[in-house]
């Protein structure tokens, strides 16, 4: 048989006793890492661990400055944040992006930037000898607080855009992700594709970048984490270093709720590819929401866990008609997008899209099988420890859970959280908040009357 | 005076990071020949087992392309012992993560675990390695999904596509002429015999290196290993013939045409490698010399191409110095708007040419220098990271400890040396040019939406 079955077959013996010397020989487990906490002056809400082991330390700075506050500028959050590395600093002090590039590859510092929906980012990861550690802070310092959005590199970055934009458009996958939010989002921000469209690029002007930055990029709408080899008054010192020169500011606004689907919406993009992507989904679940961990829990047994989930087991495993079929919940500080997504040739689009619509009906009417249950809260707390076993995914839940308000205790309670998830939960929840008759359906390829 | 300005670095570099001091790795063999490769990292209650095969797209010949990972593919399809997808679900009973991932010079499978359910790994990886069962239903299926892989990373991909004709043109002997994934037809008419072929010709722990990276007891491991792989019987492992590319004997140029938005330039130099240079610092000046390209957004090709002339949208530069043959060191890069692809070559290869003609500058190297020495440091931060390393070098005939004398070597190439490998590899007879051109994108059909009442079920 295939590997949709669930275990129903006794453990191999020999494999039964491997358990039980596996449960003997288990060391102490290291309970979720300490999170300290606290404020910077100007209001930017740090959230540190100590990471002594490496000589190291991450510094991860989010801002409420993604796409979702474009308004009707889309493409205005990425490039805003894109052009921060691009020259910062006054007068004689002025670093240009040659300058501020060679500062930090001559410390061997690793620093990006990126914006999503959400979030906008600036991490740092540097050595921490004090001659490296100084000179790269205060480069990200400057960068964060007083970038000069030089004319010569919108121009530039603004092109460059354009060309991202152009490589989406022959992507079938980039294609059909966009119509999927657009579907999904209508006239909510989350429905404005973070890298903007061509005419929305080509209209930015540097003084609307310099009005989004001088309102999102404030203390109070600032979420800062630090792992590493710190101790407390030392990351206290850092996070001043780095956000304490911005106004404090306001929060962004609270953005608006997401309306469920009205009805099911289905579109069809005519690509010249030999695959059809089939995108199936509708808002989900926000971060924070009560009914976050049935959901994440079911999704697991349904698409979430590799080739042993359902809808893998289905469209994969019994059938061979994708590499990859998947299901998840992409929580977002409103409701992020429930989405089912495959790739298959052109020609069995129609089955494998009957397929999933009805794998996802069937675990919606019946929810998942005791077993199933069991094997997934399994495989997510016993590999929880793999979840945080480096400092650059600790650094990433920092401020996911500083960004999010989630509770300090949301590492260590997780485990706990999923284990108290019954059969009947996810059951009633799924029924509740996923309709398969109302769902938005995205497909990009060449269908039959495309042929 | 050379040997002691080594010495010294490395002095230097041990008295900056004690800490690599306490990263320990020991190695054992096993009576049947399988290597283990242990690692301590108890940073966390983490373990990686990775298990290496010597066989990849570079064992095979013509006919067959694809069939090693293929056969990647088949290993999570059952043994004697368990039904398929059986390995897959105790993996994950036990909050495990797995996958498996094929190159041109290794296949390689892997667990990553809480650390005190290493045995489970070890007894189904030591199953699979003599045990796999192929099955005609199974196979048919996987094929499929594998034909929908190639489609996802390659078909309907433009610039893989452009990749794949220009190692095509590249190499006319070298196995690097061959897709991993398989030219599409091989897969066509691949049959189980030829996998089950595949199968017992190269899997055996006498080709094979188990590396685990984490929170455990070398001895523990060790024993762990005897335990459930001592027994496995050995294989008679074929020579592999040498396949070695001649000499090139002029530039060589490939266009290819498909549906796409942005042309894309790719430019290769045939180039050593550890294993095949005849002297040792070269390949690490070729290193270094990637590097100065594009080590970073103040390397030369972001510098000067990207942000200084704004000839190119993106421009980047590449080079494996663990390959088990001799390679390509490529360059890169798409136009930006208002530049043409001639421009674009044009000002690759004056990169080339200064490299060849000028010294590089010493604050370049100590860039470099900065960054390598960082990195090792930044590097210990993934367990995973650490073991990839390890089985790359220890599969490609490599010793592991080359990973760790890295930044000395690296640290030790002069702006000569830079110079000399430039003019020796960067020349027109060694250059193969790779050119998409794209055809417009048939927008077909606009998007339509409509209601739907209702999804059957």
């Amino acid at each position: 048989m295939s590997a949709t079955k669930p275990l129903t077959n006794p453990v191999p013996r020999s494999l039964f006793l491997l358990l039980l010397a596996a449960a003997l020989w288990a060391g102490p487990l290291q309970a979720a890492p300490d999170i300290q906490q606290w404020q910077t002056k100007n209001g930017a809400r740090v959230l540190f661990i100590v990471a002594p082991e490496l000589p190291m330390v991450d510094v991860r700075v989010v801002f409420d400055a993604g796409s979702a506050r474009d308004e009707e500028r889309p493409g205005r959050a990425l490039l805003t944040n894109a052009l921060l590395e691009e020259g910062a600093g006054a007068g004689e002090a002025h670093l240009d992006a040659d300058a501020i590039a060679e500062r930090l590859d001559a410390l061997g510092a690793e620093f990006s930037t990126n914006s999503m929906r959400d979030m906008a980012v600036v991490s740092l990861r540097t050595l921490t000898q004090p001659e490296l550690l100084a000179p790269a802070l205060d480069t990200m310092a400057l960068v964060l607080t007083a970038p000069s959005f030089p004319e010569e590199a919108l121009e530039r970055e603004r092109r460059r855009v354009l060309v991202a934009l152009k490589r989406q458009q022959q992507s079938p996958e980039e294609i059909a992700n966009k119509a999927f939010y657009a579907a999904l989002y209508g006239t909510h921000p989350y429905a404005i594709p973070p890298m903007g469209t061509e005419a929305s690029v080509a209209a930015l002007t540097r003084e609307e970048l310099l009005a989004h930055y001088r309102r999102y990029y404030v203390g109070r709408n600032a979420v800062v984490g630090i792992v590493g080899a710190v101790n407390r008054s030392q990351a206290e010192a850092i996070a001043e270093q780095v956000v304490g020169g911005l106004p404090a500011g306001e929060r962004a606004p609270v953005l608006p709720e997401v309306d469920a689907l009205p009805e099911a919406m289905r579109s069809h993009i005519s690509h010249p590819s030999s695959q059809t992507h089939i995108l199936l989904g509708q808002p989900g679940v926000r971060r924070g929401d009560p009914d976050y961990f049935p959901l994440y829990v079911g999704n697991h047994v349904l698409g979430g866990s590799g080739l042993v989930s359902r809808v893998s087991a289905e469209v994969r495993e019994k059938r061979g008609l994708a590499y990859s079929a998947y299901s998840y919940f992409s929580p977002m500080n409103r409701k992020g997008p429930f989405i089912l997504g495959l790739q298959t040739r052109n020609e069995s689009a129609p089955e494998a899209l009957g397929v999933l619509q009805e794998t996802l009906a069937r675990f919606v009417a019946d929810g998942p099988t005791a077993e199933e249950l069991a094997a997934a809260q399994k495989n997510i707390t016993g590999g929880f420890a793999l979840n945080i076993d480096s400092n650059r995914d600790k650094v990433e839940y920092l401020a996911m859970i500083g960004f999010y308000d989630l509770p300090l205790d949301y590492l260590e309670t997780f485990p706990a959280k999923v284990q108290a998830v019954t059969v009947s939960q996810v059951k009633e929840t799924f029924q509740r908040r996923v309709a398969p008759e109302r769902m938005a359906t995205v497909t990009v390829g060449m269908s039959a009357e495309d042929r | 005076m050379k040997t002691r300005l080594t010495i010294s670095r490395f002095l230097l570099t041990a008295f900056l990071f004690p800490l690599f001091a306490s990263a320990q790795v020991h190695e054992h063999t096993l009576g049947n020949g399988l290597k283990v490769i242990v690692k301590e990292d108890h940073r966390a209650p983490v373990v990686v087992s990775q298990v290496w095969y010597k066989v990849g797209a570079s064992y095979e010949y013509e006919g067959i392309t694809g069939i090693s990972h293929l056969l990647e593919h088949m290993m999570f399809k059952g043994t004697e012992k368990r039904p398929s997808g059986e390995f897959s679900r105790i993996i994950a009973e036990h909050g495990g993560r797995e996958n498996a991932f094929t190159s041109r010079d290794y296949t390689a499978y892997y667990q990553q675990l809480e650390a005190s359910r290493l045995p489970i790994s070890f007894e189904l990886e030591a199953d699979r390695m003599r045990n796999l069962q192929l099955r005609e239903e199974e196979f048919e299926k996987e094929l499929k999904v594998v034909m929908e892989e190639r489609r996802l990373r390659t078909e309907d991909k433009p610039s893989s596509l452009t990749h794949e004709q220009f190692m095509a043109t590249a190499f006319h002997v070298s196995p690097y002429k061959s897709p991993v994934i398989g030219w599409m037809g091989d897969l066509e008419s691949m049959t189980l015999s030829d996998l089950e072929g595949w199968y017992k010709t190269w899997y055996a722990p006498n080709n094979a290196t188990l590396v685990v990276v984490g929170n455990v007891e070398p001895a523990e491991v060790f024993a762990l290993a005897d335990k459930h792989f001592g027994k496995l019987p050995t294989s008679q492992i074929p020579p592999l013939k040498p396949r070695r590319e001649p000499p090139q004997r002029g530039e060589r140029r490939v266009t290819v045409k498909v549906p796409a938005e942005l042309p894309v330039l790719m430019m290769g130099y045939k180039a050593p490698v550890l294993r095949t240079a005849e002297a040792e610092w070269k390949p690490y000046a070729l290193e270094v010399l990637a590097s100065i390209l594009d080590g970073g957004d103040s390397a030369r090709l972001s510098r000067e191409l990207v942000r200084g002339r704004q000839i190119a949208a993106s421009a980047g530069a590449g080079y494996d110095l663990y390959a088990r043959q001799d390679t390509l060191l490529s360059l890169s890069g798409v136009p930006a708007p208002g530049h043409t692809m001639k421009e674009l070559e044009q000002a690759l290869r004056q990169q080339v040419a200064r490299l060849r003609e000028e010294l590089v500058s010493a604050t370049e190297l100590a860039r470099i220098k900065a960054q390598v020495t960082a990195a090792k440091v930044y590097e210990r931060d993934s367990v995973f990271y650490q073991a990839m390393q390890i089985g790359t070098l220890e599969t490609v005939g490599l010793d592991w400890r080359e990973a760790e004398r890295y930044p000395e070597r690296v640290n030790a190439v002069t702006a000569e040396q830079v110079r000399q490998v430039a003019r020796e590899c960067l020349t027109d007879e060694r250059l193969t040019v790779a050119v998409l051109e794209p055809l417009p994108i048939e927008k077909g059909a606009q998007p339509v939406s409509e209601g739907v009442s209702h999804v059957r079920h």
